[in-house]
């Protein structure tokens, strides 16, 4: 275990440069002269004349080579400075903090949610395979999986802020305003949760194991709940770094919508206006949110399944 | 069934939506403002007069057409990189496949939003940030199922008797992808349809008046207390789409080899 941890902790900053360096290297081969965009950004009247963009291009450190500019970034993100938006003129690194808590939230709720609606009625459906109930239950897994979060987003809104005016459209700070944005967010995972555990509670339910605890007679009961329902949510474990990917990835759609400051909101905001370091800053910082949590997620799984303390080794893959 | 009606459906219209004597899908007509439904309008018209209902068939031909060009895109490079890492092995395909990895563990939104804020708004730049995150997954597959090809006596004979490279590739090899290929295609262009009217939606991707859902959906905002109509139709309509391709794609993949199938996503 230990000597697995250093491994995995061990590759995580060669991932992490990989990454950074992909990045930075995508946005500079990108066409466009980012000197040029700051400027339109911040006068859109007039077009920028050569000599200011010469400037500017001096002053945003664009003059040196990229190796250079790489080297300088890469040291400065490791002492915590991700450099300034070129929109805001704010440093990039407080403005992922500012926004890390409402993201952080919003996903939290859905996948709380996702896994209260998927847990029981996958074990369900498995349970009573060929079912109405199971029939049901598919079907809705179905369409839930083809709902596109954002068309799903406006008629929560249509129907339970305009028709019925339940509930709060906009908006952030309550609890109730950020039921519309978790219930939109949470359908997706939702409907691929309850799939993956229908699917796994009924590879379990045909193990040699299960087979002996029914011979010994025990209740059927006692079988689902205490001896297959423990192996049959390892795989969920194990999706979660994937699924939080999918949350971070809906976020993005559904933070826009419901005017939610986060993380998505801010990316959504920087691609469209061509804020590099923004871009850049939210990459980065993604890729060591996504790294850490899938890192946690395998090791969690090594605790709760301990064959794969002894196995090969491999990663859990789906 | 039903999946195949909705596929059929769409391509019907998505071909033929230029001969189908519709009104013009980006023509503005002031006075004829968020109407509702009628006989000559039968999903009723925007706010800024356009006919709805011609939109959206327009709307699906520019779906299929950007669907289409990713999946043909992000397959090319999930041919290549699978091939060249399942058949070369060694340290290339420990190259690729760390590649592979990073960028499976990448939300795939993020990194096509990040992609096309590099590349700037644009629906060809939305194609290409789609179809640049898309094959990953894929890859991974085609490597697998290219190793075990590989193995095989005939490949052996083959290479025996002369065959270079390229002529077991082309001849031996790649007869195995073609199945797992079909079913992947299938199922993803419902992925893929949600991906890029996602992307459409922030804005990132089809400009007006171009019809596209996404962006459909993104214009109608505004109108969303007086004309809920005009988010419901192009939200249906990728809803439709999507559930259409996903029926025929878990279809395909009962009606062939399963064994090599993963979850897409």
């Amino acid at each position: 275990m230990g000597a697995y941890l250093i491994r995995r902790l061990a590759t995580l900053p060669l991932l992490l440069l990989g990454i950074s360096a992909a990045s930075f290297a995508l946005l500079n081969l990108a066409p466009g002269d980012p000197a040029e965009i700051v400027l339109r950004q911040r006068n859109p009247a007039q077009l920028p004349s050569s000599a200011e963009v010469a400037a500017m291009r001096i002053e945003l450190g664009l003059d040196a080579p990229l190796p250079v500019q790489y080297t300088r970034w890469v040291s400065r993100a490791l002492a915590g400075d991700l450099g300034q938006s070129y929109v805001t003129e704010q440093p990039v690194a407080a403005q992922l903090a500012r926004r890390t808590v409402p993201t952080a939230l919003l996903t939290a709720a859905a996948l709380a949610l996702a896994l209260l609606v998927a847990v029981p009625i996958g074990i369900l459906s498995a349970r009573r395979r060929g079912s109405s109930l199971d029939a049901v239950a598919r079907l809705a897994a179905l369409v839930g999986a083809a709902a596109p979060s954002y068309a799903l987003a406006y008629g929560l809104i249509i129907l339970f802020a305009v028709k019925l005016s339940w509930l709060p459209a906009l908006g952030y700070g309550s609890a109730a305003q950020m039921i519309l944005p978790a219930a939109a967010l949470s359908l997706a995972p939702m409907a691929q949760l309850m799939r993956l555990i229908r699917a796994s509670m009924l590879e379990t339910l045909g193990q040699d194991y299960i087979r002996t605890a029914r011979a010994k007679g025990l209740s059927e009961q006692t079988v689902a709940t205490g001896h297959a329902l423990r192996n049959a949510l390892l795989p969920v474990i194990g999706a979660m770094g994937v699924h939080l990917g999918y949350l971070l990835s809906g976020a993005v759609i559904v933070e826009t919508i419901f005017t939610w400051p986060g993380l998505g909101q801010l990316i959504v905001g920087a691609a469209l206006t061509r804020d590099y370091p923004v871009v850049q800053g939210f990459v980065t910082y993604i890729a060591v949110v996504v790294l850490l949590v899938n890192l946690v997620a395998d090791v969690a799984l090594r605790v709760a399944d301990p064959r794969l303390r002894f196995g090969r080794g491999e990663r859990f893959r789906f | 069934m039903l999946g195949l009606f909705l596929v059929v459906s769409l391509l019907l219209g998505g071909l033929l939506a230029p001969w189908l004597l519709l009104d013009d899908p980006t023509e503005i007509n002031l006075p004829e403002r968020l109407l509702s439904p009628s006989m000559t309008h039968p999903l009723g018209t925007d706010h800024l007069g356009r006919d709805t209902f011609s939109r959206v068939i327009h709307g699906g031909r520019m779906t299929l057409l950007a669907a289409i060009t990713t999946l043909a895109l992000s397959m090319t490079i999930a041919l290549t990189v699978g091939i060249v890492s399942g058949y070369h092995g060694g340290w290339l395909d420990t190259a690729l496949m760390g590649i592979v990895d990073l960028l499976l563990a990448f939300p795939s939104l993020i990194l096509a939003l990040a992609v096309a804020g590099a590349l700037g708004p644009g629906l060809l730049n939305v194609l290409l940030a789609a179809g640049a995150v898309w094959w990953v997954g894929h890859a991974r597959i085609i490597r697998a199922v290219t190793l075990g090809a590989r193995q095989m006596e005939y490949v052996m004979s083959a290479r025996v008797t002369g065959a270079g490279n390229l002529r077991i590739i082309l001849r031996h090899i790649a007869p195995n992808i073609i199945g797992p290929i079909v079913v992947i295609a299938s199922l993803d262009v419902g992925w893929i349809i949600l991906g890029i009217a996602g992307l459409n939606f922030l804005g990132l991707g089809a400009q007006p008046p171009t019809p596209e859902w996404g962006a459909m959906l993104n214009d109608a905002r505004p109108h969303l207390q007086t004309a809920p109509r005009l988010l419901l139709i192009p939200g249906a309509a990728i809803f439709l789409a999507v559930l259409g391709f996903n029926l025929l794609g878990d279809g395909l993949r009962d009606l062939l080899d399963p064994r090599t199938m993963q979850t897409p996503g």
